[in-house]
């Protein structure tokens, strides 16, 4: 596991990253840093270009202009390191359900290229760190949401990448649920994993270390939700958000 | 390679644990060939017939014992009079008739001529017409035996060989196409849902953020259904040698070379649908409606390509099936090798590279 000796360590770097498709910009020229370790909110309404920032990101998309290093990486250049030293999970969880949570965790940990003796270690040892002995041999299909939800997570931190990216990763999900599943979260942000959270539930954004708000493709904030709610001098994260979305001139999609 | 094998094992189980997709992968062929084999013919056999002999004489005995003996006929009953011939056909179960008048002998002694009168059911006129085919086929195998010892001058006797297939059995010409249709069916549509099906859990997201090659996803999705599709051909074959009594004339090693091809073919075309689409009901539709329609119409299976007008059968051309239902029945039924079948097999390899390019070059596209 990576320690965080220095916590300011820039982890990603976006510098005016733009992804245009024919006259529609649908990122429009972002820019920020976030740290090793950090957990970092990227909020936004639908349509506002979350999907489209975070595929560049993570190296399936390539910008049109500006330029972004992850890990240290290039994302022109070297995505296939970049892909190495990411994991992702998606709202869908993306989880076979017709799998067992065994196989799941050793397809996944496969595909990244874990040894045998690894594979066998780490599986051993998340199965036990997530209380699921009694289920390993069970089909994912006939786990509670919130266990698949959690699985996923670890699953997508097996290959104990640098960056983590969380597609709105507790859709559907009870806020109890939630709360256990951010547990998780801020584990591995304390070993040092950056967390990369996008999210439409205002009380998430109270979880996070630093949050950035797109509006029309545009980062139209970006501080603490402490410092946020002051900025706009509102008494809740719900409050700022409203604020900015409703200046949003793109119509939903 | 061990991330290969990885997915690749993931793969088996999905297809092994979901039982639908099990039962439609083993069960159709089997199905299907029972199916053609023996419900579907249109092979003439066992046909009732009735039969009215007013002569009861030499050659009217003569001629029922040779409808009795052949395998078309199976005598329904022998009536005396012409009146209970419409009674029979009402009752529905009597395809054909024939009728012997009195005095038939004599008639065919005395004036070298004699009548006989053959009746058919014609509601299927097909059928009708190959019933009375037969009978008059039987009635001049005896007149040609009563000539034989005159020396009739100029007499052209036609000499008919079945090729290839002498016993003109059905299960010649449908398992080629069988096979066709199963392999299309299995490989186009189980490996574009099997994509597709990926898509829509948000799986595939998961995959193309791994380091895991895109391009290896989908050759990894591939190659079980390759795998499992080399079995049903395998079990098509062994059915149509052990159940059906066809046996494989040519180079077996050839025809399975060939099978796989096609098989890579339509795998192809399966992964290009699941680029195209979003949803598996879409990619079953366009599977079914797009890929097995034109198949059964143009393969030549079911419908003689040369009797269609000429735009249809400019568009056969383009129909991968067609071209391995006649690579298949020259290997199996015809017997030949390679030089026969060199030139549909070029055609088929240049449809598959063709379908490959446009789905390498579409799934770019998507990634981007």
């Amino acid at each position: 596991m990576k320690t965080h000796s220095n916590e300011r360590e820039i982890s990603i770097r976006a510098n005016q990253l733009t992804k245009q498709y024919g006259d529609f910009i649908a990122a429009n020229a972002i820019s920020f840093e976030v740290y090793q370790g950090e957990i970092f909110g990227f909020l936004g309404a639908n349509g506002a270009g979350k999907t489209t920032a975070m595929r560049m990101l993570c190296g399936l998309s390539t910008p049109s202009s500006g330029s972004a290093t992850i890990a240290g990486f290039d994302v022109y250049k070297q995505t296939e390191q970049i892909k190495e030293n990411i994991g992702y999970m998606s709202q869908k969880f993306s989880l076979y359900e017709d799998l067992t949570v065994l196989e799941n965790i050793r397809f996944y940990g496969g595909i990244y290229g874990l040894s045998r003796n690894e594979l066998k270690e780490k599986s051993a040892a998340l199965i036990d760190r997530l209380g699921l002995q009694g289920e390993a041999h069970k089909l994912v299909a006939s786990l509670p949401l919130g266990w698949k939800q959690k699985l996923a997570f670890s699953v997508a931190v097996l290959h104990q990448p640098r960056i983590v990216f969380l597609d709105e990763p507790t859709g559907g999900v009870d806020p109890v649920t939630r709360r256990q599943f951010w547990d998780l979260i801020y584990q591995a942000a304390e070993q040092g994993v950056t967390i990369f959270v996008t999210t439409h539930y205002m009380d998430e954004a109270e979880y996070c270390n630093r949050i950035s708000i797109m509006v029309d493709g545009r980062i139209a904030a970006l501080d603490t939700p402490h410092n946020l709610k002051q900025q706009f001098q509102v008494g809740s994260m719900d409050e700022v958000f409203y604020h900015l979305a409703r200046e949003a001139k793109r119509i939903e999609s | 390679m061990t991330q290969f094998t990885t997915f690749i094992k993931k793969e088996f189980y999905h297809v092994l644990r979901d039982r639908k997709t099990l039962l439609i992968l083993f069960g159709m062929p089997v199905v299907q060939i029972l199916i053609f084999g023996f419900a579907l013919t249109n092979e003439v056999k066992n046909s009732k017939i009735v039969i009215v002999d007013e002569a009861k004489d030499e050659a009217s005995t003569e001629i029922i014992g040779k409808i009795e003996a052949s395998r078309y006929f199976e005598i329904e009953k022998v009536v005396a009079n012409r009146q209970q011939i419409e009674t029979a056909f009402k009752e529905g179960k009597v395809k054909a008739a024939i009728l012997f008048p009195a005095n038939f002998s004599k008639d065919l002694q005395h004036q070298n001529k004699a009548q006989v009168q053959i009746i058919a059911d014609a509601t299927d006129p097909n059928n009708a017409t190959a019933l009375t085919n037969y009978l008059s086929s039987i009635v001049q195998d005896y007149q040609s035996e009563l000539n034989q010892p005159q020396a009739v001058p100029y007499r052209i006797i036609p000499e008919t060989r079945m090729l290839y297939n002498p016993q003109l059995k059905g299960a010649h010409n449908f398992v080629p196409g069988v096979m066709a249709m199963v392999l299309m069916l299995v490989c186009v549509m189980m490996t574009a849902i099997s994509i597709v099906k990926e898509k829509e859990t948000g799986t595939m997201e998961v995959l193309l953020v791994s380091p895991f090659k895109p391009v290896l996803v989908i050759l990894s999705k591939a190659i079980p259904y390759l795998i499992l599709s080399l079995f049903n051909v395998a079990s098509i074959l062994l059915l149509s040698v052990f159940v059906l009594d066809l046996p494989i004339n040519g180079s077996l090693l050839l025809l399975l070379a060939e099978s796989t091809l096609f098989i890579i073919t339509c795998l192809t075309l399966g992964i290009f649908i699941s680029i195209k689409t979003e949803s598996q009901q879409t990619a079953m539709l366009i599977s079914l409606m797009g890929m097995l329609l034109p198949t059964m119409l143009f393969s030549g299976f079911m419908f003689p390509i040369e009797n269609m007008p000429m735009p249809l059968q400019v568009i056969s051309n383009i129909i991968p099936a067609k071209w391995y239902y006649i690579i298949v029945k020259a290997v199996m039924i015809k017997g030949l090798g390679f030089e026969a079948i060199w030139k549909e097999t070029l055609i088929l390899l240049g449809i598959t590279l063709f379908l490959f390019a446009i789905s390498l070059k579409s799934f770019k596209i998507r990634l981007a």
